[in-house]
């Protein structure tokens, strides 16, 4: 069976300025460029109607882009159909073909790429093994749970060996627990083949968790691109900040630079951080909701607006004077009342500076 | 690893259709056959030298038709293009170019020479007289013209077309072509015919001296007289669009908010225009209410009044089409009745409306759309109607009924048949254009596929007894008539002699014994063969044109889409009579020569039946998901491999719908059919009304039912069949919310 077994083939993928318009007016990508490199998993993340599910599918070659180039390996594939690239995809809806069995199913596209017969149903086979689906080729893909039908559309897909492996929101349709065991096989199928894997959702925790790298996109366009701790620990921008992981946006002053550490001023109370290159003057920062301290000696007042207990922590609103933020709390025996007044404070490291925010 | 079709050098599809090409061109004979084209005596009767049966090539050779000559050059220059990759820009340069002037020299020739020379003076004051002729194309010149079709679209598709894909590019190509042949091209010669003089030559007063002729729009019935076909159609089709409407929504109301409990037996009614003939409900109609009917007997002798002729005319054919119609209003009606959210129906009541003013400020508005529906497609329906007016009409003209009139009596007009039919068509096609641009967008009464999971409200009192009354009325009513042509196709004479008796299926159908073996000596068989061979051989055809198109316009985003799917839907909008009178016309002289053919019944049954497997096919591939062809795109499969291996047989229970639907619709089909028919092809409906007008009552009837039998085994057959599949795909994978 050794022949039998399945490589990757991974290759990068690059995006050249490739802009996608829809009909006369609609721009779903707007002069993105961007590489993946080969045997890496890339997000693509972004709230819905973003052009992430666009960029997919122009990679799968079931869109054409308006402009621009892309180009998987060494080979621009800008105009090739989807049958004519070395790329498989995994569906949201899974897209199993309900009359053919599993086997057939998984051995469909081996069909089209000139395997005999014989080793087509070895590779197939192969590839049932690989997701763990070993015996339940007979099966019909409406006999399977919504899991292993989730496997059988990844091993379809893994055993044509393609050069990128694209998925669209492959965990959408599973339940909560089984979301976390799916992207775990995932991502270790990933790193044993070695296999490029464009990967969308517009979920931030499932990209912090199975990414190399993520993009993420904002109205046609990419906003950031960063490994999951870059985007979370230095957001290039509010929208950032915001949308990989919660973020109070509060308005401080920067006092002073020294040597890449800012000093700053938020209603009195005074904190550093890194300057992330911004002069003295009002700036932005982002503070996550668990680097919020509540009752620090010097720190700034805030009005208790709403207390929710939650179970594992303590959730707070608090009215400040530049507005409301957003704090949680892991004391949750000695709450605060509501209508209280607390002195808030940051943990350390946690707020960034908002570059132009 | 994946080879890109682009790149590679040996084009399997490409060859096959220049082979084709070739074969049309030096093999297969160029003109028609005059013994049908089924049959193979031309292989030995002097083929390939005979004038008659040569190939272009011979004849060329021969010296002879040398205007097929520059064929030969859009024949050569794809050998060139054969080494080259598709990428390569001449490989569609060429195609492209030969492709389309090899068509277009084909198309040219046959029309420019026919039986007389050249056919337009321009042409012979330009190269003098020819001296020569030609007749219609046969074989060779089919095969070569969907080569040079399919060789023009490969080169459009090279050039990067719906990203090159070759067969849907071919697929878009022969659907529009063969709708352009078969339902532009008619009408656009008869409305030529319309402004044809008496001397041959083109005015537009004859036309509008025809158009204004007293016959069209006369106002005569307003003081005694008579009026104009138009305006007898357009009453006629109002009245009966708008009782076929109410009687549909009564229908409607009372399966799905009464709590009836016999519903299965309504919808079974929904059957039953399908499966009659249309002008049987006439018949029934006659036994009851004709001069001998029963009824009128009865009452004539209870009261001692002379029996009289009021059938005969607008009350008869109101009520024929009424019975023959509401079926189809009800049809519509109950997804309209039902489409209607029930949540939205639960609240309005929770918002403290009764159930009669939620009713009247809820659901009904809610139902607008779709009454405006029904009664557009009754009107149509009524339009285009031809039996029943044709049976029953007596003094009242109706424009369908003109319209042959004018072509088989002894008047023989061509013009005014053409300019009745351009009327016609002019009302039908307004309501088709009506309810597309009025309606296509406007539904409010969508179903989303999320859990609606409330019940439908029952009928406020106040308005259930009036619709069970009228529903119940009707409903006994359209029982009675069929029961009627059953028992009368056992009756000896009608009114004369009610002795129960098998004389007539004797007749019709009865089998002999000779020393040959059987001899199918009943004077139906004849037609009752041909109708059975011909509707056989349209369904395959009709299904698979449907259900193309139905994939292109589902599955494919192209340029002029929206058009494309306005011509093959058209069809549907143009009355039979219509078809019939434009198909005489057009197809009568080269050079597409199939009058008095089989073939010409066929092609009729396809594109009259065209919409019907469209609009299946569009039904259920909108609940495939589209992400399977797109996996199977992804996975390597190429579009034609995707139709074949993911589309058609997830369809197999439509496939079948539309196979016997187009079979049972072109065995009742008579309007278009009765232009058409010739000696040799004689079909049942044009048999049966032969019978008619020879007031032979008890054999039409038996016909009939007969008929009426043979289709319901047809339809049960495939409920059978269509039910079973859906049980084996019951917990399939379901597709997008």
């Amino acid at each position: 069976m050794a022949d039998t077994q399945i490589t990757g083939k991974a290759a990068p993928v690059s995006f050249r300025s490739v802009t996608k318009v829809y009909g006369r007016e609609v721009t779903a990508v707007d002069d993105v460029s961007f590489d993946v490199e080969a045997g890496k998993l890339v997000t693509l993340l972004g709230p819905s109607g973003c052009g992430k599910t666009t960029m997919l599918r122009m990679i799968a070659g079931l869109e054409m882009v308006t402009t621009g180039r892309i180009l998987i390996g060494d080979k621009d594939v800008t105009i090739l159909p989807a049958t004519d690239r070395d790329v498989s995809m995994v569906f949201q809806s899974y897209a199993l073909f309900p009359h053919m069995s599993v086997l057939e199913n998984v051995a469909y596209g081996l069909g089209f790429s000139g395997f005999p017969k014989t080793e087509a149903r070895d590779r197939a086979l192969a590839g049932l093994d690989l997701v763990g689906l070993k015996g339940y080729g007979d099966r019909l893909p409406s006999e399977l749970s919504g899991g292993q039908q989730q496997r059988v559309a990844v091993a379809r897909a893994l055993v044509l060996e393609p050069q990128v492996l694209l998925f669209d929101e492959p965990l959408s349709n599973l339940d909560a627990k089984l979301r976390r065991q799916v992207r775990e096989d995932i991502r270790s199928i990933q790193q044993d083949l070695g296999l490029t894997v464009i990967y969308v959702t517009h979920d931030q925790e499932e990209a912090l968790a199975v990414s190399d790298e993520i993009v993420v996109m904002r109205n046609a366009q990419i906003a950031q691109i960063g490994t999951p701790r870059q985007l979370y620990d230095a957001p290039a921008d509010a929208f950032v900040a915001d949308f990989i992981g919660e973020a109070n946006l509060i308005p401080c002053e920067i006092l002073s630079v020294e040597a890449d550490t800012a000093e700053i001023a938020v209603d009195g109370y005074r904190y550093r951080l890194p300057s992330r290159g911004l002069p003295p003057g009002p700036a932005k920062m982002a503070v996550r909701p668990s680097r919020i301290v509540l009752g620090v000696e010097g720190g700034f007042t805030a009005t208790v607006a709403r207390a929710t207990y939650v179970g594992v922590h303590m959730e707070y609103s608090l009215e400040t004077s530049f507005g409301s933020i957003f704090a949680v709390h892991d004391d949750v025996y000695d709450a605060h009342d509501i209508g209280s007044e607390v002195k808030v404070g940051f943990k350390s490291p946690g707020p960034v500076l908002i570059p132009g925010g | 690893m994946r080879k890109a079709a682009s790149e590679a050098t040996t084009h399997p599809v490409l060859i096959f259709w220049i082979a084709a090409g070739w074969v049309g061109y030096v093999l297969l004979p160029w003109y028609g056959v005059e013994d049908g084209f089924f049959s193979f005596g031309w292989l030995t009767g002097g083929y390939p030298f005979d004038q008659d049966y040569a190939p272009a090539a011979f004849l060329i050779a021969q010296g002879e038709k040398l205007w097929l000559a520059p064929m030969l050059l859009a024949l050569i220059a794809p050998l060139v293009v054969l080494r080259l990759r598709k990428t390569d820009p001449p490989y569609s340069v060429v195609l492209i170019l030969a492709g389309g002037f090899g068509f277009s020299w084909l198309m040219a020739q046959g029309f420019g020479i026919g039986i007389r020379g050249f056919n337009y003076d321009w042409l012979t004051a330009i190269f003098g007289e020819l001296g020569d002729r030609q007749f219609g194309m046969g074989y060779g010149a089919l095969i070569l013209a969907s080569s040079f079709l399919f060789l023009f679209t490969q080169g459009i598709a090279a050039r990067g077309a719906i990203n090159g894909d070759v067969f849907v590019v071919s697929a878009i190509g022969g659907v529009i072509v063969i709708v352009a042949t078969f339902v532009f091209f008619p009408i656009a010669r008869m409305l030529i015919a319309a402004f044809i003089t008496d001397d041959g030559g083109y005015a537009i007063g004859a036309f509008l001296s025809k158009f204004f002729d007293d016959r069209l729009w006369g106002l005569g019935c307003f003081w005694g007289a008579r009026c104009g076909a138009a305006l007898n159609s357009l009453f006629m089709a109002i009245c009966v669009a708008t009782l076929t409407t109410l009687l549909g929504l009564a229908f409607a109301l009372v399966v799905t908010r009464s709590g009836f409990r016999f519903n299965r037996w309504l919808r079974a009614l929904t059957v039953l225009p399908i499966i009659t003939p249309p002008f049987v409900i006439s018949l029934a109609l006659i036994l009851l209410f004709g001069l001998s009917g029963t009824v009128t007997t009865f009452f004539a002798d209870l009261f001692g009044t002379q029996p009289t002729r009021w059938l005969y005319g607008l009350p008869g054919i109101m009520i024929a089409q009424t019975l023959a119609y509401t079926p189809i209003a009800f049809l519509v009606m109950i997804g309209v009745v039902e489409g209607v959210s029930p949540s939205m129906e639960e609240a309005a009541q929770t918002l403290r409306a009764d159930r009669w003013q939620t009713f009247k400020t809820v659901s009904l508005p809610l139902m607008r759309p779709g009454l405006a529906n029904a009664f557009l497609l009754g009107f149509i329906e009524s339009m285009a109607d031809f039996g029943n007016p044709l049976v029953l009409g007596g003094n009242y003209d109706v424009l369908s009924t003109e319209i042959f009139f004018a072509i088989v009596g002894a008047q023989y007009d061509q013009g005014r048949a053409a300019v009745f039919a351009i009327v016609l068509l002019f009302f039908t096609l307004s309501a088709f254009f009506a309810q597309r641009r009025w309606l296509g967008k406007r539904s409010y009464t969508t179903v989303t596929g999320k859990g609606d999971a409330g019940v439908h409200p029952l009928m406020p009192r106040r308005l259930a007894w009036p619709v069970f009354a009228i529903a119940g009325i009707w409903g006994t009513f359209t029982v009675i008539v069929y029961g009627m042509i059953v028992y009368g196709s056992f009756v000896e004479l009608w009114g004369v002699s009610n002795t129960l008796t098998f004389k007539h299926y004797i007749t019709a159908f009865s089998i002999g014994f000779t020393e040959h073996g059987l001899h199918w000596s009943g004077s139906a068989w004849d037609s009752f063969f041909t109708t059975i061979f011909i509707a056989a051989t349209a369904a395959p055809l009709t299904a698979a044109v449907g259900l193309v198109t139905a994939y292109l316009l589902t599955r494919q985003t192209f340029r002029g889409k929206d058009s494309f799917e306005f011509g093959t839907m058209l069809s549907f909008a143009i009355p039979g009579t219509v078809i019939g009178v434009s198909y005489i016309l057009a197809f009568n002289v080269p050079p597409i020569e199939l009058t008095g053919t089989g073939i010409i019944l066929v092609v009729s049954f396809i594109f009259r039946n065209m919409p019907v497997g469209v609009r299946a096919g569009i039904a259920s591939m909108s609940q495939l998901d589209k992400s399977l062809d797109e996996s199977s795109l992804t996975l390597g499969a190429n579009s034609w491999q995707t139709f074949r291996r993911v589309i058609l047989p997830l369809l197999r229970p439509a496939i079948l719908a539309a196979l016997v639907f187009s079979f049972v619709r072109a065995m009742t089909a008579i309007s278009a059919v009765i232009f058409l028919v010739s000696a040799q092809y004689n079909m049942a409906t044009s048999y049966i009304i032969g019978r008619v007008e020879n007031n032979d009552y008890g054999l039409a009837i038996a016909y009939a039912t007969t008929l009426i039998f043979v289709m319901l085994t047809a339809v049960a057959f495939l409920q059978l069949i269509v039910g079973r599949t859906q049980i084996g795909r019951r917990t399939q994978f379901v597709t997008g919310r």
